[in-house]
């Protein structure tokens, strides 16, 4: 695929209208996982906008975001950082061989406590 | 008119206490509800990506369901409130997921986004009252104080959610009040718990739940309320019981005098 069209289908996918941006950084000023983040929220925003794709796919953000909303709701300008990291993220684990939980090792790893509803949200967060 | 109630998977395993309290309660108040028949998961966590069609399905399943009857759906875990309430305003508002969903379940009936999505606590303000809820309050939690802990889920997006403030809730202290209790005010109350990274990132989720809890401790909370079973894990187990969390139905079982 070329390039520019993978960059418009990641658009489309966001639903988000990058170009709003004012690059206030408030985004990232309320994100609860930026000190997790290789790229922040604001950052993500501009590169798909400047259409440095590369970054983003290999970005370690797209596995730290928490999908908590919180830069959404502070946006002035309505645009959903949460959105883009969604829409990269998606981009990823669809390609073969990206999933990044395996089912056999979950039982070694979860505890008797962990609420369905967390597994569930996971892999549906990093697999496909 | 009758609720159409929605436990979801965790209320039925691992957050009984969620669900339990919730009904007893809800007998004690008269609300007339009943269990929608045959649910499904909702799928646990809303799929953002616009291109996402099936792992929306199961969603729209339910509410077709609770528009067959009175059109109100009840629902009590954030979590399960947050995918159901934002697939609705899919079917709603975005033409292409309408069209594919209804193409491909082919109700009796297509699906528009009729049915109401509610969450308990907003039964408890719109429907009961939280005027009425302290009249029939006959053991209240006087003296106790207890921080409301919001977490992401009944927030946000406001847009959709319209749950309250975002920035700023006071439903859950409004029904801390109610049972008789003190309301504690805290800054991270609606701040992430560490969600579902709280299995391949440990780290993360620890320090989320530490941040929550320490903001709620400095402001003199005793304990701390939720209405999902993701925060309760990650408040209990990554916040290493620092702190007492209860389900608020199961306080509003023990202040309506239906806890056993
Ligand atoms: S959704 Fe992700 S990027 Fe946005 S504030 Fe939450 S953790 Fe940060
Ligand atoms: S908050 Fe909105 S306008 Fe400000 S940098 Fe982030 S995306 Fe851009």
């Amino acid at each position: 695929m070329e390039k520019s069209e993978q960059i418009k289908l990641i658009k489309e996918r966001s639903g988000t209208d990058a170009k709003k941006c004012m690059k206030c950084g408030k985004c990232s000023g309320r994100c609860p996982a930026y000190a997790d983040m290789d790229i922040k929220p604001h950052q993500f925003v501009s590169y798909i906008e400047k259409g440095e794709i590369d970054k983003l796919l290999n970005s370690k953000s797209l596995f730290t975001c928490l999908t908590c909303f919180a830069c959404v709701e502070r946006c002035p300008r309505g645009v959903a950082p949460a959105a883009i990291i969604e829409a990269v993220r998606q981009e990823v684990i669809r390609m073969q061989g990206e999933n990044r939980v395996k089912a056999e090792e979950i039982p070694e790893i979860v505890d008797d406590k962990i609420p369905q509803q967390l597994l569930v949200s996971m892999f549906r967060k990093y697999n496909k | 008119m009758k609720f159409s109630y929605y436990p979801g998977c965790t209320l039925k395993t691992k957050a009984k206490e969620l669900d339990i309290y919730g009904r007893k309660s809800l007998e004690a108040l008269g609300v007339d509800f009943e269990e929608i028949k045959e649910w499904q998961c909702c799928g646990a966590v809303y799929p953002v990506a616009k291109d996402e069609v099936a792992t929306k399905l199961s969603a729209v399943r339910t509410l077709a369901q609770a528009k067959e009857e009175d059109g109100k759906l009840l629902t009590l875990c954030s979590a399960c409130h947050n995918v159901l309430k934002r697939v609705n305003e899919d079917m709603k508002s975005d033409d292409n997921m309408r069209l594919k969903a209804n193409n491909y379940l082919a109700l009796e009936e297509a699906y528009n986004g009729e049915t109401d999505v509610i969450h308990y606590l907003e039964l408890l303000r719109d429907y009961v009252g939280f005027d009425k809820l302290k009249e029939k309050v006959v053991k209240p939690l006087t003296g106790k104080k207890i921080g409301a802990y919001y977490g992401c889920l009944l927030l946000r997006p406001n847009s959709v959610l319209a749950f309250d403030n975002p920035e700023n809730p006071s439903i859950i202290e409004n029904f801390i009040k109610a049972i008789g209790a003190t309301p504690v005010v805290y800054a991270m109350r609606n701040e992430c718990c560490g969600a579902y990274v709280s299995v391949t990132h440990k780290e993360i989720a620890e320090k989320k739940s530490a941040n929550v809890i320490n903001s709620a401790k400095d402001a003199g909370a005793e304990m701390l309320v939720t209405a999902c079973p993701l925060c309760m894990y990650n408040l209990t187990e990554n916040g290493k019981g620092a702190m007492e969390v209860k389900y608020f139905t199961e306080l509003l079982a023990e202040a309506l005098g239906v806890k056993e």
